[in-house]
Parts: C-alpha cells; structure tokens; sequence
C-alpha cells in the first residue's frame, strides 16, 4: 500500500498519457459527472458532490476539496468498451455481388479509465462474460478491451441510491483493477491510498512520485470503507432471489410497478450492465455503398420481440418482468453471476421514480423494508 | 485488402459472406425455397440438422432462416423461407445468379445419436417442416440405424403444403410413414382435416422406443407435448425447435432470450426438459 499525495494525482495522467493512453474520467457535463477524455487531474470534477434519489439528480458545487466525492453519473464505461453505435462492416456494390469490407473499430485505440467505482469494473467483468470469454467473442469489444488500463476508484461516500453491498461488488474493488485508489481528504491531510492489481499497474506506479503508506494511514482508510459499507442509500436481499423470482412469476405487483413504468427504455441505456442491441442497415442515395451498424437497444421497446408469428412480450408489464427477471434470476443462468452491480442508476434515472431494490423486494415478498439515508 | 483484414473476416461472426443463388423454387404462393452456392465460403460449409444461417439482403437487412437441405451437400445450400416481412419479400426477389449474404450456421442440432437404433417421430406445422428436412435426408441416408420413421404433418391448406413431391417420395421409402392433415381442405383434397395431434389417432407409438422431433407454431408445439405426454413418451425423448426475433445469432443482442435460455446459441433445437417449465409462461 502506497500514497501518492494529492499535488502529484497529475502524474498519473501523464504517466499513462506517456504510455500512449487515452486518459479518461469523470467531468462535469451537461449539470451531471458524465465521462470523458481528461486532460489533466484538473479536469477532475473536484469540489462537487452528487445527491442522488428515486427519479431525482443534483450536482452541487460545495467546496469539499475532494476530487471523487460523488458516485456514479447517467454513464458508464460501457460507452466505450462497447460503444452505442458501431459499424459492423461497410458493403460495396460489384455488379449483380457486393464485398464486405468488416469496420476496424476498435484498433489502436488505447484507454485508460480513471476513477471506475467497484461496482463499475463489477460491471466490466459482467461484460467479459458476455463478449469477451463466452462461446463467440465480440471483435469491436475484444480491440478495446484487450489495451484498457483500470484506475479504480473506492467509494467511501455512497449515493442515495447505491446498494453495491448487497450485491457484493463495493463499496471496495477487490480485483479487476490495475490501480486502484482511495482519496482521503480530511480537514489535516488528502492523499490518495494506491494500489497496483497488475502488472501493467505496477509499472504506472513505479514512474509515479509515491512513498510507502503507514499503518495509520491504511487503518484510516480501511475505517472510511467499512463506514462506506454501511451507509448505503439502498438494500436488497438479494439470496435466492432468481428462485423467488421465479416462483413469483405471475406476481401481482408486476402489474403495479407496469402501472408506473413507461418503457421509455432510459433504466436499460443507463445500466452499465444492459448488452441488448439492434442493427440498421442503410445505403447511400446511390445504393452502391450499404452499412451495418450495431446500436444500443432495450427490452422495453415495442418490437424488441417482434417476428413474423406475433410479438411475444406485448405489455410493458412483461418487459419490466423481463428486465428486473434477467438481472436477477436469468443471468445467474446464463452467466453465474447476477446482472445488477447494484449502482443504482436505473433507480436515478428513471422519470417515474422506479426503484428496483423497492420493486424486487415486493415481489419476491421479503418483506424487506426500503432503507434510505435521510429515512 | 489486406491479410490482417482478410482473418477478421474468416473469424468475425458478425460479417457475412456473400453467395450466389442458384435457384428460386415456389413451394406456396407466399414461400420459396433458395439454393445458394457456397463454394466460395472460406473453409467451405457444413451444418447439422436444425442450425440456421443469418440471410444478408445488401442494404436492406438480415433475417434468421433455418437451413433445409441434406447436410452431405457440401456445395449448395437450400433454405425454405415464408415472406411476411421486408427482409424475406427482399429475399423472394432474388433471382439465379443474385447475391446475398450469409453467416452462420448458428446454434444447437437435432440430436440424431439418441435415435440410433429407435422409431422417429417427426411432428412439425407449416414452415416448421423446413428446419426438419435436413433430419429426414439424414435418417433416410443411413436407413438401417433407425427403426420406423413417422412424420405427421399439418398445412393450412392444400396449396400450403412444402415438398409435396417429396413427402410422396418418402411415403415410398421403407417403413416410413408420411400423414398429412390441413385446417381447410378444397375440392381435389381426400386426406385428413384438422390440427395435427389429431393425427396421433391413426398411428400406434412404440412408446418406449422413439424418439419425437417437434417444429411448428408454438401452440401447436404445445398441444403435440401434452399428446406425446399422455401417450407416454417421457421428456427425455422429446426435442423442439424455437423461434425469436434474432440480430446476432451469437448471444449478444439479448432480443432471443426466452427465460434463461439464448434461442441462438443454446437452441433453436432444445431437449424438453431444459424448457418444459417455460412453455407455459405466457409473454415470458
């Protein structure tokens, strides 16, 4: 365990930057953190703080010295490593035949993410299993995400609607990381606890001005985590949940929640772990150039299950039963691990106010009940 | 083109290959069937029995299609396709000697090595006959693995009817049983009328010794398991193909999913018991 002290954060820009990284963060965008190419640790939306609730985002500016004091914003890292649109392959007309000519999306392009929340490269890791170490692996994603370096960020000052430890990816990143830091900024000091997690992390650290961490300073870090840990905006009981969910299928509830939801599909775009996508063809007026692109979708949508026989989820009902069913009972299945990383955005952004932890919680009838910070 | 670029196109699932049609046979007035050359697909292709190909339609788009030709062919490929939408009305405009695009084949088979040596029954409605035609050609192929073959067949109608040529070849074949219902008879029709489990009335089941191939509309799917139930052949015995809107055929657009399953990838053709639980779920 190290520390690099705060006037220094900028080395870590320019190391990677000096290692050919495209160095990318949070930054203040459009009255929310949002995530983008950074200069500099100046770029860094220091002095402000996030309050988060059901429907509800506000960024407010209040002088607290830290650079990381607000949690997760509308995106997330999936904005790269799996770009909301993408062009699958370019086609040329020859004649009666056409060629193929596959995009080269991807190449040469060399992230370096800094500040990824644990639940974040929890998300990451969902992804892998998806594109990356499944059955048939997604080329765009693999070129990305073979030449990313993670600077993870812990969180010692949860949102209103974070909930990471009851699903089991926070408020401390325990892998996945190159590097991963924890700011202390009190009223006496602020400096960043550091990590390396990985080769390629260790040798960022080793050109970066650090010294070794004291015992009180790891204690001191240690203690704001586990205060973390217990000061989340948001719970959920989450052990056998796919079975509960399941056995609620037909569930009344559903019905309540469908009453309130819109499908406007803003819960899925949010999601760092939602993956659904379409594809659009187009030509050029001429019809000798055709392409394909790939673009985010939801399960909210309305034809998302069309086919010739009929639409099989044709209420919003059954696309919400969908989507909260494949985060929390379908995945495991698919995945073993559960698709929600618990950080809270789709409970943000959603303009009715719908909160996942509230909705599974009924329906799954634990009877937990809603615990947030200021009650 | 460079070679680097030249393996991302023989590894990309996602990039499809063009091939020539060789044919276009109207089988209905609304379905066809394609033959397609695919001599110059890198590696050449093969396929088992129920796998399916994305079918590209340059600029227009792509539609999952089963393939429906015998598997030993290695040169052409047939697919039997219903027009019903833009990508499939694209696709029936094709002529001999267009280009289309293909890739794939994509997904799970029907399993062939659990009917060795037993009875087949291939029960199917409509188009769902076009993803078991690979099965038929097979068994009949190595006529002498398999004990009876029972293939029960429902069309809306006479004219709806694929392959008529061939099921008659079939009936011809030794100790196959080929039973043809439709919902609407017309005037030159003397067979049977009515949904296709009616059917099971006029054949006798060895029960403990077959095995059933099941495609066609899901209700109708679902009726022919209640009837191969109650005459009791146990799940294990029983396989069926399904369907859902696909982009990708390779479990990344998420739009196949029916409960925990990837139609693309872990289906179209599932053993019962891995759905069974499922297909009573309404809008799962």
């Amino acid at each position: 365990m190290h520390i690099v002290e705060v006037e220094k954060l900028n080395h870590l820009f320019k190391t990677l930057q000096s290692k050919g990284y495209t160095t990318i963060g949070p930054k203040v965008r459009d009255g929310a953190i949002g995530l983008d190419a950074l200069q500099s640790a100046a770029d860094l939306p220091q002095h402000y703080t996030d309050e988060q609730a059901p429907g509800s985002y506000t960024l407010h500016k209040n002088g607290h010295k830290a650079f990381f004091n607000f949690v997760v914003g509308p995106q997330s890292w999936k904005k790269f490593l799996y770009e909301p649109r993408t062009r699958l392959f370019s086609a040329r007309k020859n004649g009666k035949s056409f060629e193929v000519i596959p995009d080269k999306n991807g190449e040469g392009k060399r992230y370096a993410f800094i500040g990824v929340r644990p639940c974040e490269l929890q998300a990451i890791a969902i992804h892998d299993k998806v594109f990356h170490t499944g059955e048939y692996v997604d080329d765009r994603y693999q070129k990305i995400r073979d030449n990313i370096f993670l600077v993870a960020i812990n969180c010692t000052n949860p949102g209103g609607n974070c909930f990471c430890v009851s699903v089991k990816s926070g408020p401390a990143a325990t892998q996945g990381y190159d590097l991963v830091l924890t700011e202390v900024a009190t009223d006496e000091k602020h400096h960043f606890l550091i990590e390396s997690g990985s080769p390629a992390g260790e040798e960022i650290l080793r050109d970066m001005p650090h010294r070794d961490a004291t015992q009180d300073e790891i204690d001191c870090a240690k203690r704001m985590l586990d205060s973390a840990a217990k000061n989340m905006g948001k719970s959920l009981d989450v052990s056998n949940i796919g079975q509960k969910l399941n056995d609620n299928f037909e569930h009344a509830h559903w019905d309540d929640v469908a009453k309130r939801c819109l499908s406007c599909t803003n819960c899925t775009m949010v999601c760092p772990t939602c993956f659904c996508s379409t594809v659009e063809d187009v030509t050029d007026l001429t019809g000798e150039h055709a392409e394909r692109w790939r673009r985010w979708d939801s399960c909210f949508t309305s034809d998302f299950t069309k086919i010739a026989g009929g639409n099989t989820r044709m209420s919003t009902r059954t696309r919400y039963r969908q989507w909260l069913m494949h985060k929390f009972a379908h995945w495991q299945e698919q995945f073993g691990t559960l698709g929600c990383v618990g950080c809270g955005r789709c409970i943000t952004w959603c303009p009715a106010g719908i909160d996942i932890t509230r909705e599974a919680a009924r329906i799954t009838d634990t009877g937990v009940p809603i615990t947030t910070l200021e009650g | 083109m460079s070679e680097g670029n030249l393996q991302t196109v023989a590894t990309d699932a996602m990039i499809p290959h063009p091939v020539t049609v060789r044919k276009v046979i109207w089988e209905n007035d609304d379905t066809f069937t394609l033959t397609l050359d695919v001599n110059g697909v890198p590696d050449g292709f093969s396929f088992l029995p129920g796998q399916f190909n994305m079918l590209y339609v340059y600029g227009v788009g792509e539609a999952a299609i089963s393939i429906s030709s015998d598997p030993t062919k290695k040169a052409t490929l047939e697919h039997t396709i219903h027009r019903v939408g833009t990508i499939t009305t694209a696709l029936s405009n094709k002529k001999r000697g267009d280009v289309i695009g293909i890739r794939g084949p994509f997904g799970s088979s029907w399993p062939l090595d659990v009917a060795q040596g037993k009875d087949v029954c291939i029960v199917t409605g409509g188009i769902g006959l076009a993803p078991l035609r690979p099965v038929i050609y097979s068994l009949l192929k190595q006529r002498e693995e398999y004990g009876r073959i029972i293939i029960l067949y429902g069309g809306r109608s006479p004219l709806d009817l694929l392959y008529r040529v061939e099921l008659e070849r079939w009936e011809d074949e030794k100790n196959v049983e080929v039973l043809v219902t439709v919902d609407r008879g017309d005037s030159s029709w003397k067979g049977h009328i009515g949904v296709v489990t009616s059917l099971f009335s006029y054949i006798k089941l060895d029960t403990q010794n077959t095995v059933a191939y099941v495609c066609g509309p899901e209700i109708m799917m679902k009726y022919t398991i209640d009837e191969l139930e109650r005459r009791g052949l146990g799940p294990d015995q029983v396989f069926l193909s399904m369907e859902r809107n696909m982009k990708c055929a390779v479990g990344f657009c998420g739009h196949c999913q029916y409960g925990p399953t990837f139609i693309c990838k872990d289906g179209p053709v599932f053993p019962l018991p891995r759905i069974r639980s499922l297909f009573d779920r309404k809008e799962l």
